[in-house]
């Protein structure tokens, strides 16, 4: 049993169509990411899920029940919002509590104490609870949002970008908290971001989004590696895809293929021309390219390379040696290369 | 912050000596008037009309005897027959060669600018919060229109409006009645507090009352619970205007009360003492005609104060 669902689900707000056509199943102790930009429909989709949007066309169930027509507060659901989910009048405390007061659910003083308490210590603002939340720092804040949606156990959680305001430090902590939070409770979550790095470590499964639609569902790995179209290649990766011609990387490809996707890691770069180091004769397939800079990140270093009036970026050893202009020889591992149809489409 | 860090807009010693001394002087200034006033509702009947004026005078608390009673001059035969006085102000009347002989109308039109003061503040504040929470948040056919014609009403100065409600006002019989000077001072005061309020609910996110209802709060209770005391700041700011308004407000309360619903301002200039106005009175009744109007903000000031902290994640 699915424990929510999206069933051909549409918005529009006038001329906008935030959200299109969208049909998205998410099983029960699944963490799933909607990963798009700024405009894509992220928010639209769980304000649908939530009921703060009733769809123009489709339905949308919870825990196996249709729900299209049911208000936010008969759906048990929890919203972390983007920004300002906090009560700035309240206390951390209050704030936690606050979902537990709601008039139909009917808990007990104590129990809501202890409830309120047991969260804190997971999010660890256990020694904060009794401070105005304005007092908070923003890595304090935003695990008090994320707090407030955990206090109530509901059948799904919706967060919408809840660490974008934060710093990269905290980000990552928070990040690999949140993950042990999910898998230790079995929550479900839907989780939207624009940041591919928190969909790849977060996700189960993630969605790509753009401009209202759904473009590709599947395991982080699934996306990157096969991703369905262009967009969905772009997203994930960094650096970027790199989008060329086939015929400039000297590829074998299908018919109809208009563009080739590599992947930074499966390009080879060695020093030198292409046609001198085939001594052998074998054909290597190899395309003559100039070093433009490389960037050494730590971990790795990116080399930007020009071939054929195009910049790519390949990823080189740590210790590799590339005079800035000296001429590489470039060649793709084989079968590393995806094809992309004149329409996006991967072949 | 630590306290050894220097702040950019801490000044020198000096230039807070400055300062201070421009803001005393400038205060000092502002405030002779009412400095004044109180001054002469302790002077005695003599001492208020001297000339050159009295800076230095031996107070009475005269004037206050004289705004709340009525007196009558007795020959001093008939008051010497009387016996001793009972009280400290029976004995301060005698001194001029009076007797009290009642209670002054004061008292009841004091009560009658509290009644309608508060009431009208009150009732613009209610219903103005309810109509800006709704023009805020509710789509509203016409909205704009609806906005511009409630600000509207504020437009036509009171002279123009004064013979049509004084008009009105007899035919419906809510002349000289508490409820009608409510009802006027109400509507005057919508019109502000409907545009004011709009404002500050307008800058409280959404978010806050859209949280609440997934929370499982119903709308009624999320605007209770989370917009209300979000809003403390706009609804004080605003019970102040309206009732600084209200309680001042001299046009109306002139033409449309005589008696049973007259408030103090039409009332205290015209406190006529032997020979003319008795200033003494006139000057008690407006010092204590300040004093609510001062304690309600003074008390107010900190829900002003403390400012609108919108958000507790930063935008
Ligand atoms: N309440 C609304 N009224 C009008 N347009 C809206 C509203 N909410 C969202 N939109 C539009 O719908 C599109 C998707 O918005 P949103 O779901 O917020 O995107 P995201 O969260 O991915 O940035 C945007 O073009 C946005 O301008
Ligand atoms: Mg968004």
């Amino acid at each position: 049993m699915s424990a929510a669902a999206l069933i051909g689900a549409t918005k529009r707000f006038g001329d906008t169509t935030a959200v299109d056509a969208m049909s998205l199943e998410v099983a029960d102790g699944e963490f799933v990411v909607l990963l798009g930009p700024t405009g894509a429909g992220k928010t639209t989709t769980l304000r649908l899920f939530a009921g703060l949007e009733r769809p123009d066309h489709g339905r949308v169930t919870i825990g196996g029940a249709d729900v299209t027509a049911t208000g936010p507060a008969e759906r048990d659901v929890a919203f972390v919002f983007q920004q300002y989910s906090l009560y700035p009048h309240l206390t951390v405390y209050e704030n936690l509590a606050f979902p537990l007061k709601a008039p139909g659910r009917r808990m007990g003083a104590a129990a809501i104490r202890r409830r309120v308490t047991e969260i804190a210590e997971l999010l660890r603002i256990a020694p904060k609870l009794k401070n105005r939340v304005t007092a908070l720092s923003g890595g304090e804040m935003q695990r008090v949002s994320i707090g407030r949606a955990l206090v109530r156990e509901p059948s799904l959680f919706l967060m919408d970008e809840p660490l974008s305001s934060l710093d990269a430090k905290l980000r990552e902590d928070l990040r690999v908290e949140l993950k042990r939070i999910q898998r230790d409770l079995g929550a479900t979550i839907v989780y939207v971001t624009h940041d591919q790095l928190e969909a790849m470590t977060l996700a189960d499964r993630i969605g790509v989004l753009s401009a209202g639609r759904l473009i590709q569902v599947d395991t982080p790995r699934a996306v990157y590696e096969t991703p369905a179209d262009i967009t969905a290649a772009q997203r994930l990766g960094s650096p970027q895809i790199n989008l060329v011609p086939p015929a400039a990387m000297a590829l074998d490809c299908p018919a109809g293929a208009a563009t080739a996707g590599v992947r930074p890691e499966d390009i080879i770069l060695v020093p030198g021309r292409a046609d001198t180091r085939d001594v052998t004769g074998g054909a290597t397939g190899g395309v003559t390219g100039a070093v433009l800079a490389v960037e050494h990140f730590g971990v790795e270093t990116v080399a930007l390379v020009e071939i054929a009036g195009r910049q790519v970026h390949a990823l080189v050893g740590p210790r590799a040696d590339f005079a800035h202009g000296s001429p590489v020889a470039a060649t793709v591992r084989p079968g590393a290369a995806l094809f992309f149809d004149s329409s996006g489409v991967r072949l | 912050m630590s306290s050894a860090a220097v702040r950019v807009t801490d000044t020198s010693p000096r230039g807070k000596m400055i300062a201070g001394t421009l803001v005393i002087a400038y205060a000092l200034l502002t405030m002779i008037p009412l400095v004044w006033i109180v001054a002469t509702s302790f002077k005695s009947p003599p001492d208020s009309i001297s000339y050159p004026p009295k800076v230095l005078f031996e107070p009475t608390l005269e004037g206050y005897v004289n705004l709340f009673t009525t007196r009558s001059r007795q020959t001093p035969e008939y008051i010497d027959s009387l016996g001793p006085p009972a009280t400290w102000y029976d004995s301060l009347v005698r001194e001029r060669n009076m007797v009290i002989t009642g209670e002054s109308r004061f008292a009841g039109r004091y009560m009658n600018s509290v009644i309608i003061g508060f009431g009208s503040t009150f009732l613009a504040v209610f219903l103005g919060t309810l109509a800006a929470y709704a023009f805020s948040r509710f789509r509203i056919p016409l909205r704009d229109d609806l906005l511009f014609f409630i600000l509207s009403t504020r437009m036509m100065p009171p002279v123009a409006v004064a013979i049509p409600i004084y008009l009105m006002y007899r035919g419906l019989g809510l002349s000289d009645t508490h409820l009608g000077m409510i009802l006027l001072y109400t509507a005057v005061n919508l019109s502000l507090s409907v545009w004011l309020l709009k404002g500050f609910v307008d800058e409280i996110p959404r978010e806050y009352e859209e949280a609440a209802v997934v929370d499982g709060y119903t709308r009624f209770q999320a605007f209770i619970k989370v917009v209300l005391p979000q809003m403390r700041a706009g609804i004080a700011a605003t019970a102040i205007f309206c009732l600084i308004f209200s309680w001042n407000e001299y046009a109306f309360a002139l033409l449309l009360t005589s008696g049973t619903a007259q408030t103090a301002p039409p009332f205290i200039p015209i406190i006529i003492g032997e020979g003319g106005l008795d200033w003494p009175a006139v000057a008690a009744g407006t010092t204590l005609f300040l004093v609510p109007v001062v304690v309600f903000t003074v008390l107010l000031r900190r829900q002003l104060l403390r400012g609108i902290t919108f958000g507790a994640v930063r935008r």
